[in-house]
């Protein structure tokens, strides 16, 4: 093998993540190439030199307690009840506070959900390159997500509606990679959402429509993907655009 | 809380700024406390709470701005190009400072420092680094040639500056 081709494989091995036959070849070539052997020992001393670089920020121990308070469980407060009987007051507290918890559960997680999808919206509209690719056309757009997303979708012919695909874009959504499409209807714009729908991707008892700071939300699944449309519209027009998409699944 | 301190240090070099680098970690332990149930036990924790913090990054103003000024061409699987002759680390070596070097990787655009990041500082391995930014092993390797190309000659530009 040429000096050429080891060279192009140099940060592999360097890395120590050869398979080990080739290793072991490439070991055998650098004892007879002194030319490799340099180049070898100073991306060593380069990678050597970078780690220690890159260890340059400490967190301050403020911070550390701000982060630590801020995270661990709260101590519940104890109450006592001498005069009540025991038994009948403990049963009573658990079964409301389990109906809280799961109500307060319920909420805060769908709120977060909620807030998340509408940040990411706002976000995407108040950035200078709000799409990454940028087409009306859904032959463009569609395929542009291979490679980029572990799934596919369908997206539908919307030249006979008030509706206008402007592009899209690989967004996070609870961690996971989502196709992010935004849409015009006259002067407003949606974002719609696609995401694999996985157990606990999204809050018990989410429903299929909602109004979250006055942004309109919809939401189905189809064919293991979870969809999602945020936007300030009427929701009949969200509900609209959520047909048209359903219909070309 | 594990990996605090690692943690901290790989936001601070994706935000550039202090402030934002605290509250991309808290985020980023708030996000792992509540999704931790989504945690398949046995997989791994480093890259998850990593991944975690990566897309929370991408999400905010700064993330965008970073990413949007990614290039579009795809890096996968392109041929590598054979390294130069010439080695700017031997000329470097002699005397390599650290804050050049610092100064080298904060001016790498960020899908290059990131990928540097994971591998020389966080010490990745390849499939984990895949994993983590959702890109294959030939992309990995790639797109890490790629960065450290950039970063030699940013660092020979520097070095020339340094010399005049």
């Amino acid at each position: 093998m040429s000096c050429e081709t080891w060279r192009d494989k140099l940060d592999t091995y360097v890395d120590g993540f050869g398979s080990p036959a080739d290793q072991d070849a490439f070991e055998a070539h650098l004892r007879t190439c002194p030319g490799c052997a340099a180049d070898a020992i100073s991306r060593l001393q380069m990678k050597r030199l970078t780690r220690a670089a890159a260890a340059r920020y400490s967190p301050s121990p403020e911070f550390r307690a701000r982060l630590e308070e801020g995270i661990s469980p709260k101590c519940p407060p104890r109450w006592t009840f001498g005069w009540m009987p025991r038994f009948a007051v403990a049963s009573i507290l658990l079964v409301l506070m389990a109906l809280g918890v799961t109500l307060w559960f319920r909420h805060t997680t769908r709120a977060e959900a909620f807030a998340e999808l509408v940040d990411l919206h706002v976000a995407t509209l108040a950035s200078s390159n709000p799409v990454d690719v940028v087409s009306t056309d859904r032959h463009t757009v569609k395929p542009w997500f291979q490679g980029r997303l572990p799934f596919t979708f369908n997206l539908p012919d919307l030249q006979n509606s008030p509706f206008k695909l402007l592009g899209g874009r690989v967004a996070y959504f609870e961690q996971n990679p989502a196709a992010q499409l935004l849409l015009q209807v006259r002067s407003h714009h949606l974002s719609v959402f696609i995401v694999q729908d996985r157990p606990g991707i999204f809050p018990i008892g989410m429903g299929s429509t909602a109004r979250e700071l006055a942004f309109n939300i919809e939401t189905w699944t189809d064919g293991g993907l979870r969809y999602i449309i945020v936007s300030d519209v009427a929701p009949s027009d969200v509900h609209d655009l959520r047909q048209l998409l359903q219909s070309a699944q | 809380m594990p990996l605090f301190p690692r943690l901290y240090n790989f936001a601070h070099w994706l935000t550039q700024d202090r402030a934002s680098a605290e509250d991309l970690v808290q985020e980023t332990y708030m996000k792992a406390l509540r999704g931790f149930p989504s945690f398949k036990q046995g997989t791994n924790f480093r890259a998850w709470i990593y991944k975690i913090l990566r897309n929370t990054f991408l999400t905010t103003q700064a993330g965008l701005k970073a990413s949007a000024l990614i290039s579009l061409d795809s890096d996968d699987d392109k041929p590598v190009e054979p390294a130069s002759p010439e080695t700017p680390e031997s000329a470097l070596l002699a005397r390599a400072q650290q804050e050049t070097i610092q100064r080298a990787l904060e001016d790498l655009p960020l899908k290059f420092r990131e990928i540097i990041l994971l591998c020389d500082s966080e010490e990745m391995t390849y499939q984990e680094i895949g994993e983590l930014l959702v890109i294959p092993m030939g992309t990995v390797m790639s797109r890490l040639s790629r960065a450290r190309r950039a970063m030699r000659q940013l660092l020979t530009t520097k070095l020339q500056g340094v010399q005049r």
